[in-house]
């Protein structure tokens, strides 16, 4: 049985983890409006880019003289795994769940004889990688002193990627992020950017090209790239935001059970306490 | 005043402008262009230069530093990597952007393209007065 004091400091201690995981969760609750609000921003290009590149790809995707980029290497024997993850822990499962997806898929193309090589994008997925997969990291991207992500993050990131692709380093490039869907809900996703893939891009024969398809069609596709990692990464930080909020209301409430338990715990003994001492001086003076 | 169309730049970040203009000049890849009602549904990719809409509340210009365009018969749709409102462009900017496109030149990029966008961006310089 803990004594008194014990009890009381206790109280008093997750009383204050209580305050600052309350405080956490009202700063990644306006965190999250202003990720969310530029994630809503950033979809009138991201979706406009890809119709475009959609209708390009359906149409120059064929012939023999189309871009690596969207033809592919014809090859995928190395395959490099982009893992976008936070640089900030406290966030329930959201790194977790990612890491976990990217590390079925690297260990399903190990077995399949592939070579895998892995870019983390944010700490915490490149601490939980390095365990098993110390021997595949190329690199690692810091984010930790960006504020806010920015069209410049993303680019630097796909400047990389693409620096490698032409270095003949990968054949495939696959991201892996987690897709925003609400607050209680991320999905985590793997989207294949090198070769890019377009969904039923239907062939647009009506527009004039200027300069020709392809060359349009060369000066797209690494924006396209660009724009796919940014997406991921605004997605990345919504889900973030609203992984750690829900993280902190749930530890927010755990305190407030805890304390009721701990005061409920706290009273009795007193009681138990004082009781005790009102026997002691009865008995004492009924001895008497 | 003429037929009008839908205008809209948009840049990776967010919309900048979404207004009803009766033409919109395009710094092309190949040469200048101007979209009115009724052009031919054209996708173009475009050259560091000044994007100009006449829209009914006045002229807008933004410095575009690449991207595409994408014109049909009802609109203009720009997507621009970077562009900034005319009024905003300070030398120290063109500065800025010179430095990136010698920067990516250094590391291995095409020559040409590169002394092509550094001097697009000089004659920008001189459009804007700086």
């Amino acid at each position: 049985m803990p004594s008194l004091k014990d009890l009381k400091n206790k109280i008093a201690s997750v009383k204050n983890t209580r305050k600052i995981t309350k405080a956490m969760q009202m700063v990644s609750a306006a965190k999250l409006r202003r990720a969310q609000d530029a994630a809503e921003a950033a979809r009138p290009y991201a979706e406009r880019m890809t119709a475009v590149m959609g209708g390009l790809a359906a149409s120059v995707g064929q012939s023999a003289s189309a871009p690596r980029l969207l033809a592919g290497t014809g090859s995928d024997k190395v395959q490099l795994l982009v893992v976008m993850t936070s640089e900030r822990g406290l966030c329930g499962g959201f790194n977790s769940t990612i890491v976990r997806l990217a590390r079925a898929k690297a260990n399903e193309l190990i077995a399949s004889g592939k070579t895998v090589k892995i870019l983390t994008v944010g700490k915490k997925g490149r601490e939980q990688l390095r365990r098993d997969f110390a021997a595949n990291m190329v690199g690692h991207v810091d984010l930790s002193e960006v504020k806010r992500v920015g069209y410049a993050n993303a680019q630097a990131i796909a400047q990389d990627v693409l620096g490698r692709f032409e270095a003949g380093e990968f054949d495939v490039a696959t991201i892996f992020y987690n897709r925003f869907q609400s607050v209680i809900s991320q999905i985590p996703t793997e989207l294949q950017v090198i070769p890019a893939k377009f969904e039923g891009g239907a062939a647009n024969a009506l527009y004039d090209y200027e300069p020709s398809e392809e060359a349009i069609l060369a000066d797209l596709l690494p924006r396209g790239v660009a724009t796919q990692i940014f997406t991921a990464l605004l997605e990345n930080g919504a889900s973030e935001q609203g992984a750690r909020m829900s993280a902190m209301d749930n530890a927010t409430r755990n305190a407030g059970d805890m304390i009721t338990k701990y005061t409920t715990i706290y009273n009795r003994s007193r009681q138990a306490a004082i009781t005790k001492e009102l026997i002691e001086i009865i008995s004492g003076a009924e001895a008497l | 005043m003429a037929g009008t169309l839908q205008f809209d730049l948009v840049s990776p970040e967010r919309r900048l402008a979404s207004v009803v203009a009766s033409e919109v000049q395009i710094p092309g890849a190949d040469g200048d262009l101007t979209a009115m009602e009724g052009h031919a549904p054209t996708i173009t990719t475009l050259r560091p230069g000044i994007l100009r809409a006449l829209a009914a509340d006045g002229a807008k210009a933004f410095v575009v530093t690449g991207g595409f365009a994408e014109i049909t018969a009802a609109g203009v749709s720009v997507l621009a990597e970077r562009a900034i409102p005319v009024e905003e462009v300070t030398a120290a900017l063109l500065d800025a952007l010179v430095a990136d496109v010698t920067a990516a030149a250094a590391i291995g990029g095409n020559k040409d393209v590169a002394e092509k966008t550094a001097a697009d961006l000089a004659a920008m310089r001189a459009a804007t007065g700086h």
